[in-house]
């Protein structure tokens, strides 16, 4: 089976350390993975575990201080800023905050246009633009005749997320990166926004790579779950496998952490 | 019959918006809590529910105005009070209220110990600084939390702590009635368990005498509060006791609310989450007939006409829809 699917993303032994000498923090600790291609990936772990540097490193806003790594099989290579937004057109990412994740100075066309003269639509005529954005906004419930002319602070925080995902419908990367997409909104609007991420999978084939603490929601969605602790996977596996079956004693911890509705939810442990 | 905390009666508050126009974000409310009852409240973003919590205490700043309906904190009527003696001698004594951001409520130039200080020489005047750390040490014995936190600063504690902190100060003079607003959603799995810990801690020791507590969690809901309590568009739509609301919901609206949990159990990857389509209605122009008649998939021409009033059921049980239990329940049958 594995051998079927195709490598997306692969690192070995990344590690990053911040600060030198006494002060040093190793918040990321020899970490292995193999992402494949069209896979929903869940990185699962408290806060400080670890989970959002490590994102920061896949999305090459940082550097690792040890290890590379693999995008389609090849060394990633980031060395340069015209490289670099090379490889952003590959990878993207949606953000825990949605209110932070606008220039709140554009208004929300210019966000849309810029995804689509960013892939190589910019001598399109406007008609077309407006097409292609209507037709973005319609995929993630949101009507583009009410968002002209609109500046992001105008929008709910559902709406705000649910356009990020219309970004991402544009750019059509390879691989998305949710770092807790859904901790800041409502149950309500997490169902619809999960339900819009794997549709979205669905049709075009990309990797999701999601990164959370509810193990609820990482079992939810997953085909495989990485569980991290203090910077280092401690379990992976399918999400069956990991989160029905843990074997180490966090994983079982973070499970019991999350609230009960069909069993007892036992408070003694915390 | 238990002595009832806080009772509520057909609450109605609004907003007033910079161009004059009303929105009435709490419309004709009402609720009861008992003495040691939880009760929660449950609903989307935008329902009214931290409205609601900040006009529970009768305490309204522009542009949130009190329009009619009546608040009796334990026998006594606090509606239409002057803020000023709201301030003085109800908050803290008789409501408590935690609000959403509330670890971020603290000054971080300031020590712990300094903001009980603050609260308790504001209601007694004539107490020692001594007497004062006494009691905090004791509190903070009793909630399970360090001694050491009193002399910390903000910025050395964690956002877990933080707010079990501030929890911790809420509860100071023993409030009869404690509103926690989304005391949990800015934190994660393990520490949003040692809140609601906290909370039940509360009601067993009897800090506070009744709780009410609002999130859009419902496994948390289910785990800490008697009463459920679920809000739409600024209305009750729901009321039933915990179990009932969330295995076996009646309204349209609370049905899907309850789809959309997720809790990691066996079998929870064949359900489908079942998202409610389209948006709340807009509260400057609410509609005519049933505010969520818009959303909902049983809609009928007539729903859109008249308003809904509740409908009581046995067992003190309210929801709002122009339909009987039994045609709801055989329309959810059906699919």
């Amino acid at each position: 089976m594995a051998d079927e699917k195709k490598l997306c993303l692969s690192g070995s032994g990344i590690t990053k350390v911040f600060g030198i000498g006494r002060q040093k923090t190793v918040a990321v600790d020899h970490v292995d993975f193999n992402f494949y291609e069209g896979e929903i990936i869940s990185i699962v772990g408290e806060s400080g575990s670890g989970k959002t540097t490590l994102a920061k490193m896949l999305l090459g806003l940082i550097s690792s201080t040890e290890g590379d790594i693999y995008f389609l099989g090849q060394k990633r290579d980031i060395s340069s800023q015209k490289k670099k937004q090379e490889y952003w057109k590959n990878i993207q990412a949606i953000f825990q905050d949605p209110f932070s994740s606008y220039n709140i100075f554009n208004k929300i066309d210019s966000v849309l246009l810029d995804c689509i003269h960013m892939r190589g639509g910019r001598k399109l005529p406007y008609a077309k633009k407006v097409e292609l954005m209507s037709e973005a906004c319609s995929f993630v419930n949101l009507k583009f005749e009410e968002l002209t002319n609109k500046y992001p602070f105008e929008l709910s925080g559902g709406q705000m997320q649910r356009l990020m995902i219309a970004r991402i419908f544009l750019l059509k990367p390879k691989i998305l990166l949710a770092d807790e997409p859904t901790s800041m909104i409502d149950a309500c609007s997490r169902a619809t926004i999960l339900d819009m991420l794997m549709q979205l999978r669905d049709e075009t084939g990309m990797t999701l790579i999601f990164i959370t603490h509810d193990i609820g929601l990482a079992y939810f969605v997953s085909d495989s779950v990485y569980i991290m602790e203090h910077g280092k996977f401690v379990e992976s596996g399918t999400a069956d496998e990991v989160i029905l079956h843990p074997k180490e004693v966090y994983t079982q911890r973070l499970i019991n952490d999350v609230p009960k509705i069909y069993e007892e939810w036992d408070l003694s442990t915390v | 019959m238990a002595n009832v905390m806080l009772e509520v009666k057909e609450l109605t508050t609004k907003y007033i918006t910079r161009f004059g126009e009303d929105v009435y974000a709490v419309d004709h409310v009402s609720l009861k809590v008992e003495e040691g009852k939880a009760l929660g409240i449950a609903g989307e973003s935008g329902c009214g529910k931290s409205t609601l919590a900040l006009s529970l205490m009768g305490y309204y700043f522009a542009p949130l105005h009190y329009t009619s309906g009546e608040i009796i904190i334990d026998g006594r009527n606090i509606s239409g009070m002057n803020p000023d003696e709201v301030r003085k001698s109800i908050l803290g004594k008789e409501i408590a209220y935690i609000p959403q951001a509330a670890m971020n409520a603290l000054n971080p130039t300031r020590k712990i110990i300094h903001f009980i200080e603050d609260v308790i020489q504001e209601h007694e005047l004539y107490i020692t600084k001594k007497d004062i750390y006494d009691r905090a040490r004791k509190l903070f014995e009793t909630l399970g939390l360090p001694a050491e936190v009193l002399q910390k600063y903000p910025v050395e504690l964690s956002g877990g702590m933080k707010q079990r902190t501030v929890i911790a100060i809420s509860v100071l003079l023993l409030p009869k009635v404690l509103i926690a607003d989304e005391p949990s959603s800015a934190l994660d799995v393990t520490s949003q368990k040692m809140v609601i810990k906290m909370l039940r801690q509360l009601m067993e020791t009897g800090l506070i005498s009744s709780l009410i507590f609002i999130t859009h969690e419902l496994p948390l809901l289910y785990n800490v509060t008697d009463d459920i309590m679920v809000m739409y568009a600024g209305q009750i739509v729901e009321k039933a006791n915990s179990k009932e609301a969330v295995f076996d919901p009646i309204h349209p609206y609370a049905k899907g609310l309850m789809g959309s949990i997720i809790v990691p159990e066996k079998g929870l990857r064949d359900v489908k989450l079942t998202a409610i389509p389209g948006v709340p209605p807009n509260l400057k122009r609410p509609p005519a007939g049933c505010r969520f008649a818009e959303r909902c998939k049983y809609v009928q021409p007539e729903c859109k006409v008249h308003s809904v009033d509740l409908r009581e059921l046995e067992g003190g049980r309210t929801y709002r829809c122009i339909f009987s239990e039994e045609q709801l329940r055989k329309a959810y049958q059906n699919g």
